[in-house]
């Protein structure tokens, strides 16, 4: 091929057929993420040389046939029939598994465009006693083969030097193939197999005996939840540090922009609107990265896919599926990157069940708030001389959360109508030693996406948020504004009388109106308002807001911020739909208004449901 | 006799894939007739059911393992 174009190259293979593992391996940290037009799938691109030919590298989801099942596989086929067409299919097959993988390459072999197929996981078949003849291989496809560790880069060289070269149709006879015939196509693998692999005795995985504890009737959820608790313990305990540097990070930075800037509403745009948006988002990247290191380290060692395994039947009688599991869980790091880990879950009904109900775990945003509102109202005492109640309580609300979401998602069952029956027929990857490479890419990419998504929301209504709590109308006319002396006078503050009468009843006052609506930008934001209300310059010191709200008294001498009042609050931000990024992605998810709108209302109605009857039952 | 009515570890060869919206999926799976398979664990209560099938393992529900028809290859012998 001519030197001077530039080589569009595509990756495909079935999933865990370790294909990042060798798009990683070629284009090194040569890659970003492209938005496919029109959707919200990203397709990942690395630009690589090879003999000064310059290829664009494009990596394709994971998936088992040409008919796409879920949203994730439908991505990984569209880029065959646009144009122009791939110059080249770089095919990455499981050579354990070679009779499953070569039904893809089959489909894309009739494409008509020239294919290299690679085999990878070789170790893995010697294991099982399969031996491949890549010479025969290569004369009966008619294409270049060739045999790589993917793990360890051997062989990884080698393909990458003929990339450049002319590549070949494969010419190999699969047969027609059409929804009723796939039992030829496979008849047909069957054949070439016969010819081009021997198969020795084979012995017994070590993947096989550690599913005997994985998927143990006890054992098995003692793993789990052996697994999760460490998960959960690890990112309370390592998020800490690099969250304080943040916030110090960003509260220096304000400082030097408070010392250089001209006074005026253009200084504390940047620093109360725009500075304190920003820092809102990014001071979360920590807790989400070090839950989705964990979650991509499950999943590439072939655990998760087992969690799925032992969750799907109790997770099938509440309308959802044991894919739902990692959604979920994600969920209780932020519900933006868990809503989007749905797009592997092929039914549409199971998928929107598990995105209606995600937000409702508990996520990071909600620990700020629950944190300064179980100090204000539980004694700090322990029970049974071993447990604190503070942190009892605390545990209590991710209960909560994870129960409500649960509870809900029957709800949703029995209203949403599907006539397609949900299925889960999925592979149970053999386990693997964990990719590092691969674990950081996935971690990385994802933190990023959360940045990317939430920050573009959070910036934009941190910016309105804080117009309406900086301004306020002139007295006696409406239409024109000034500065507010204070949140009372100001736009937030006019917004939280307004709404006063209707959060009376669960027993809020306008102070906590106007709290309300700020963390509509995000749920911690809470924190910062309250700290505002009561004219505190420290944000951070919980002790200060504390005592000014403890203080606060009602007409009748009565506290303000009684115990009724503050589970009140704990309970509506368990369970209100105050997040404008999730609703935002919910949105691009879902195509349609209407799940976002639905979503925000039943929220809401469970939270104010459920702080109704904890105020009255409190007070 | 169907896919899910198999007691874990007896050998089976695929006989018939039944009409259903998974159908496609299954054969995809490698689950065509002529294929050997083989239960080899159990999720708790007994639900979905994992297989192996040409060489990897592969779960499946019990309802959808309903719609595969096998014969188990110790019948083979005593016919």
């Amino acid at each position: 091929m001519s030197n001077s174009k530039h080589l569009k190259i595509v990756l495909a293979g079935n999933p865990n057929c370790g294909k990042s593992s060798l798009f990683n391996k070629l284009t090194g940290l040569n890659q970003k993420i492209t938005n496919v037009p029109g959707t919200t799938i990203e397709n990942k691109l690395g630009v690589i040389k090879v003999n000064n030919t310059a290829i664009n590298l494009v990596d394709t989801p994971g998936t088992y046939s040409f008919n796409p099942k879920s949203l994730d596989e439908e991505e990984a086929v569209k880029i065959f029939f646009e144009t122009p067409k791939p110059d080249i299919i770089l095919y990455i097959a499981d050579s354990a598994n070679l009779k499953r993988n070569l039904f893809y390459f089959s489909q894309l072999a009739r494409k008509g465009i020239p294919m290299i197929l690679v085999l990878n996981m070789l170790d893995v078949a010697t294991f099982k006693g399969v031996e491949i003849d890549k010479e025969r291989l290569e004369k009966e496809l008619g294409i270049r083969v060739f045999k790589i560790n993917g793990r360890t880069g051997e062989g990884v060289d080698e393909v990458k030097k003929t990339l450049d070269e002319d590549q070949f149709v494969p010419h190999f006879d699969f047969g027609e193939d059409h929804t009723n015939s796939h039992e030829q196509v496979y008849t047909s693998i069957n054949q070439l197999l016969q010819k081009t692999t021997v198969q020795k005795t084979k012995r017994e995985l070590v993947s096989n005996k550690i599913d005997k504890i994985a998927t143990h009737p006890i054992l098995g959820y003692m793993l789990f939840l052996g697994v999760l608790f460490l998960i959960f313990q690890s990112v309370f305990m390592l998020a800490e540090y690099p969250m304080n540097w943040i916030e110090t990070g960003f509260s220096y930075f304000s400082e030097f922009l408070n010392g250089v800037m001209i006074d005026g509403w253009f200084k504390r745009l940047i620093i109360n609107g725009l500075i304190a948006g920003v820092a809102g988002v990014v001071v979360f990247v920590p807790q989400i990265a070090i839950l989705f290191f964990f979650m991509s380290l499950l999943e590439d060692t072939g655990y998760m896919a087992r969690v799925s395994f032992i969750m799907d039947k109790m997770l099938r009688g509440l309308g959802l599926s044991g894919k739902s599991v990692v959604p979920l869980l994600s969920g209780a790091a932020c519900a933006i990157p868990a809503i989007m880990s749905t797009r592997n879950i092929e039914n549409w009904k199971d998928r929107l069940i598990t995105i209606m109900v995600t937000p409702l775990m508990s996520c990071s945003a909600r620990l700020p708030v629950y944190t300064l509102l179980i100090s204000m109202a539980i004694p700090n005492t322990m029970v049974a001389g071993v447990f604190n109640l503070q942190a009892l309580v605390l545990l209590a609300m991710y209960v909560l959360g994870t129960v409500a979401a649960l509870i809900a998602a029957i709800g949703f069952k029995w209203i949403i109508k599907h006539d397609i029956p949900s299925y889960f027929i999925m592979e149970l990857p053999i386990y693997h030693t964990p990719r590092w490479k691969n674990i950081w890419m996935t971690c990385w990419q994802k933190s990023l996406s959360f940045v990317k998504e939430a920050g573009k929301v959070i910036l934009i209504v941190s910016v309105i948020l804080w117009f309406l709590a900086s301004y306020g109308p002139k007295p006696n006319k409406s239409f024109s504004l000034q500065e507010a002396d204070n949140l009372e006078v100001s736009y937030a503050g006019k917004f939280g009388k307004v709404i006063e009468p209707t959060i009376k009843p669960i027993g809020f006052n306008w102070k906590i109106g106007i709290a309300l609506i700020t963390s509509f930008a995000a749920r911690e934001v809470f924190v910062g308002t309250m700290s505002t209300i009561y004219s505190i310059d420290d944000e951070e010191n919980f002790d200060q807001i504390r005592n000014k709200m403890k203080k606060d008294t009602l007409a009748t001498g009565e506290p303000v911020y009684s115990i009724g009042v503050v589970l009140s609050l704990m309970i509506f931000y368990a369970f209100a739909m105050q997040c404008v990024s999730t609703l935002a992605v919910v949105y691009k998810e879902t195509k349609s208004l209407k799940w976002p709108i639905i979503q925000f209302i039943y929220m809401t109605l469970l939270a104010y449901t459920g702080s109704f009857i904890v105020f009255n039952l409190f007070s | 006799m169907t896919l899910d009515e198999l007691n874990i570890g007896q050998l089976a060869r695929i006989q018939q894939v039944l009409d259903s919206p998974f159908k496609e999926k299954l054969q995809e799976m490698g689950c065509v007739p002529g294929v050997l398979i083989q239960p080899i664990f159990k999720a708790p209560f007994g639900d979905p059911i994992a297989y192996d099938i040409e060489g990897y393992t592969l779960s499946i529900r019990k309802s959808e393992a309903k719609n595969i028809t096998v014969k188990p290859l110790d019948d083979l012998f005593k016919t």
